[in-house]
């Protein structure tokens, strides 16, 4: 007999060292996640995935599960603060998803739609954020970078590179690539990177292939995001 | 500073600091130290030298404030920005200096010669308006001081030529009792403990029920056991002197005064674990007292009280190295400490797995504050059961409270737990007191209908900050400036806190300017919340704070400057089209809003 936790009242059984997020998604349950990727550590940055346990707040994909624990996820409490983090990611840099290549297949846009997220009700922070299109094969429009850091990991621990980092601080932050010049054309970074491929939302952008799918047919357009999330193939999504 | 940095100097610097990717940040320390700046070729030649990618390199230099990526000047003069400070005058004071070198803050003066520019509390508040000076301290500053250090920096005066007395810090302690009234031989508290075995050392550590200086108030025999029990035999103890919390200073007068207590209680602290190797953390803005407590660890080594076999005792190997932080409060977080030791950038890590299991480069660690390592002293010399008779029931003992802002005494102040607020405020000559922020920051504002609660984890709890403000004092400000503190603090790691601290900023500067409305209010709660609830680390959870209790307790603070009833923008609408009516030269009615703001203002 495996251990059990209780989600939003419902058993879910796990295996000891499990995350609670992991277990839900064995169980085909979903809890929102940005930064959480299959292939990766948890990483536990954008908070998307917060649930309620006891009382307290905690990072559903870093923490492990506990027999008997009543998690709290799918609740008005729960899903009105994840809205709210959402709001934050859209005002801190500068989404114009009308014209984002990546409209329809970013996963900010798609859990922006699944919890109703209708206004950015803060303020726009409006950053100048540079783009860089030095490279022959992949664009790097910064202005809608969410610091998941999945490029970093990727790049790091899979591709053996280290073609990503974040530097300075607090609203401030930002991705640096890994030349002195400042440009990914001096990096040895290649479209074929799993690095290349794996940003949730329009910041790592291949060139020549824009709008090969038409707006309207793409990916979180046929189907809402809990449900392309637990597809089994959905990886990263891409 | 254009011209190639020596590779000379590049490999004395990794020959002495060490070359491996752990000892990155200290080797950047170093350099900037010698360089005044690092030029963007010296870290691709680091990257290269150390084998780790320049993104990384730069990455980490890039996160922390005194550590320059651009040229920043010979001098680079930082005055403290805590309220303290502040209500002595600071910022009229770096305005005359600004003047004086005919600079902006924050930009290099045009000859390079020198930046002007704020930091986070130096931890001097007993003595402010403070600055520092590269990494040199300097307190007490009034108009003449500020003249002597211009006349100085135009004269091109290296530090070191600098009059002695410019440097002189007060220890200013007030109220000793157990720790600060008892001089103790160096080595003496270790003999007892030795010779109680280390389980028995370990007993009397549990029978004191210390708990944790630096805020959460952990057992710390629970901690150090649990520590001994990890899997792992190469343990290490961590001593957190990063002292960030604004308006805290008494580890600094601990490690001036009584730095042997200090190594000490980190001695004891390995002989109850089994550790070897201990860190100090020591907070970039007390770089000066590096050098003597280098020599109180060369001297306690030359007395058998480090090194191996320790007074005598075969296998009783440990000793101590000092790390320095270059300006980043996160770093007072132990996670983002170890992260931070290990060479990187200062990022909190998710825990579980904790530090007394996976810590400091993935070895079992204790990390423990620089007052409660002191503290153990004590213990060994007295024995438990004394130091449990002592302080309160959930709080045994004494604490150091480091007490600054309108009273007539400020200094350190030793108490036993249970101490009342107004014992305190009496004690250091306040009067007409409208607040007082207990803990720093992340703290709790007290207000005067509530003087007679106590210091203690029971009730009010303290990492040390003791700020008072009469009732000259605007708390709106106060909670305004702690608000400014976390977001130029926050790591940015996580979601809420990086964006969350950034709009709470905005918020309370609207509502300073004037532009408040009811509803920001409620977005104040509002982020409040999701701070306190969803942050990755104790910064985003207690940044609210300040804001949640001067909310709660001085309302009419924050409702004194709303002028409207509901929605106001953020910026005056009709002054941004002020430029667009000087192009077109019209200042008619037509030309303006309607809002009234422009009006008025
Ligand atoms: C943002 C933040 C800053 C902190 N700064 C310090 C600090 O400067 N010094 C300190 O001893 N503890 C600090 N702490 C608490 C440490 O995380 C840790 O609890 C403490 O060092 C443990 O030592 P103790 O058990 O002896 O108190 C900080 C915590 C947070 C969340
Ligand atoms: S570029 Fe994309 S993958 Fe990289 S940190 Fe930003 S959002 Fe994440
Ligand atoms: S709460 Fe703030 S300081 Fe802590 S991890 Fe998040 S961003 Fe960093
Ligand atoms: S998915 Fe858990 S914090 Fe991002």
């Amino acid at each position: 007999m495996s251990a059990t936790f209780l989600l939003d009242g419902q058993p879910v059984s796990f295996e000891p060292g499990q995350t609670i997020l992991e277990a839900a998604r064995a169980a085909g349950r979903y809890i929102p996640h940005l930064c959480w990727h299959p292939d990766f550590p948890p990483h536990g940055s954008c908070k998307l995935c917060i649930v309620k346990v006891a009382g307290r707040h905690v990072s559903s994909c870093a923490m492990p599960a506990k027999e008997g624990w009543e998690v709290e996820s799918d609740t008005p409490e729960m899903n009105g603060e994840r809205r709210a983090l959402l709001q934050m990611l859209f005002v801190e840099g500068n989404h114009f998803c009308p014209s984002c290549e990546k409209s329809g297949n970013c996963q900010l846009q798609a859990l922006a739609y699944d919890l109703e997220m209708m206004t950015p009700r803060f303020n726009h922070f409006f950053p100048d954020r540079p783009v860089d299109a030095s490279h022959p094969d992949v664009l790097l429009d910064f202005n809608r970078c969410i610091y998941c850091e999945l490029c970093v990991r990727a790049s790091r621990d899979k591709d053996g590179k280290g073609i990503f980092a974040l530097t300075n601080r607090g609203i401030h932050k930002h991705l640096v690539v890994n030349a002195e010049s400042g440009r990914l054309a001096d990096t040895d970074f290649s479209a074929d990177d799993m690095a290349a491929n794996i940003c949730p939302v329009g910041v790592i952008l291949h060139k020549r292939v824009g709008f090969a799918v038409p707006i309207g047919q793409r990916t979180y357009d046929e189907a809402p995001i809990h449900l392309v999330a637990m597809r089994p193939e959905a990886a990263g999504d891409d | 500073m254009s011209a190639e940095v020596p590779q000379a100097l590049i490999d004395e610097v990794l020959r002495t600091a060490g070359s491996t990717p752990d000892r990155l940040l200290q080797i950047l320390v170093t350099l900037q130290a010698q360089l005044d700046f690092l030029p963007p070729t010296l870290i691709s030649r680091l990257a290269e030298q150390l084998g780790m990618p320049r993104s990384r390199v730069e990455g980490v230099a890039g996160f922390y404030s005194f550590l320059h990526l651009a040229p920043a000047g010979r001098y680079r003069v930082r005055f403290s920005d805590n309220i303290i400070d502040r209500m002595l005058g600071s910022e009229a004071l770096m305005a005359t200096m600004c003047a004086n070198l005919q600079l902006r803050p924050g930009v290099p003066s045009a000859d390079g010669r020198v930046t002007v520019s704020t930091t986070s509390c130096t931890g001097m508040g007993d003595q402010g308006p403070a600055v520092l000076v590269n990494d040199r301290a300097i307190g007490r500053l009034n108009h003449q001081r500020v003249m002597e250090i211009c006349d100085l920096i135009r004269h091109d005066a290296p530090l070191s030529a600098w009059p002695e007395e410019l440097f002189h810090v007060d220890d200013n302690i007030r109220r000793a009792d157990a720790l600060l009234s008892s001089p103790m031989v160096a080595g003496s508290a270790l003999a007892k403990a030795v010779a109680l075995g280390r389980d028995g050392w370990l007993a009397q550590m549990q029978a004191s029920k210390l708990r944790g200086r630096g805020g959460a108030g952990f057992t710390t025999a629970v901690k150090w056991l649990a520590c001994r029990d990890a899997a792992g035999a190469d343990k290490v103890v961590v001593c957190n002197a990063d002292e960030g919390e604004p308006g805290t200073f008494k580890d600094r007068v601990l490690l001036n005064r009584h730095a042997d207590l200090v190594f000490e209680g980190m001695t004891l602290a390995a002989w109850a674990t089994g550790a070897r190797d201990g860190l100090l953390y020591l907070r970039g803005e007390y770089a000066w007292l590096r050098p003597q407590l280098e020599a109180t660890l060369a001297a306690r080594r030359a007395a058998g009280l480090l090194g191996s076999g320790i007074l005598g005792q075969t296998g009783f190997d440990f000793d101590i190295a000092i790390h320095l932080g270059a300006g980043a409060y996160v770093c007072g977080e132990e996670s983002a400490l170890l992260e931070s030791l290990e060479g990187k950038r200062g990022t909190p890590r998710i825990r579980p797995p904790f530090p007394v299991t996976h810590g400091y480069l993935g070895r079992p660690t204790v990390v423990n504050n620089v007052e409660t390592l002191a503290k153990t002293c004590l213990i060994a010399r007295d024995g438990g059961a004394a130091f449990a008779a002592t302080g309160t029931a959930q709080s045994a003992g004494t604490k150091l409270l480091s007490i600054s802002g309108d009273c007539a005494r400020p200094g350190v102040y030793e108490y036993p737990f249970g101490v009342s607020i107004q014992q305190v405020l009496d004690d250091c000559g306040a009067a007409d007191v409208l607040a007082v922020q207990v803990g720093g920051a992340s703290g709790v504002t007290v207000a005067p209908y509530e003087f007679q609660r106590r210091i203690a984890f029971e009730d009010v709890p303290s990492a040390g900050a003791f700020m008072v403000f009469d009732s000259s004092r605007d708390i709106f400000e106060v909670a305004r400036n702690f608000v400014h503190f976390f977001a130029h603090e926050s790591c940015g790691f996580c979601t809420p806190c990086r964006v969350g601290t950034a709009l709470l900023k905005g918020y309370m500067d609207k509502l300073a300017e004037g532009y408040g409305a009811l509803q920001d209010l409620a977005d104040i709660d509002w982020l409040d919340r999701l701070l306190k609830n969803a942050s990755h680390c104790g910064l985003g959870s207690s940044a609210p704070n300040p804001v949640v209790d001067t909310l709660l307790k001085f309302r009419p603070a924050y409702e004194r400057r709303i002028q409207h009833a509901d929605f106001q923008p953020a910026f005056d609408l009709d002054g941004a089209l002020a430029r667009a009516r000087q192009m077109t030269g019209r200042d008619d009615a037509g030309a303006h809003f309607d809002t009234g703001m422009g009006a008025t203002r």
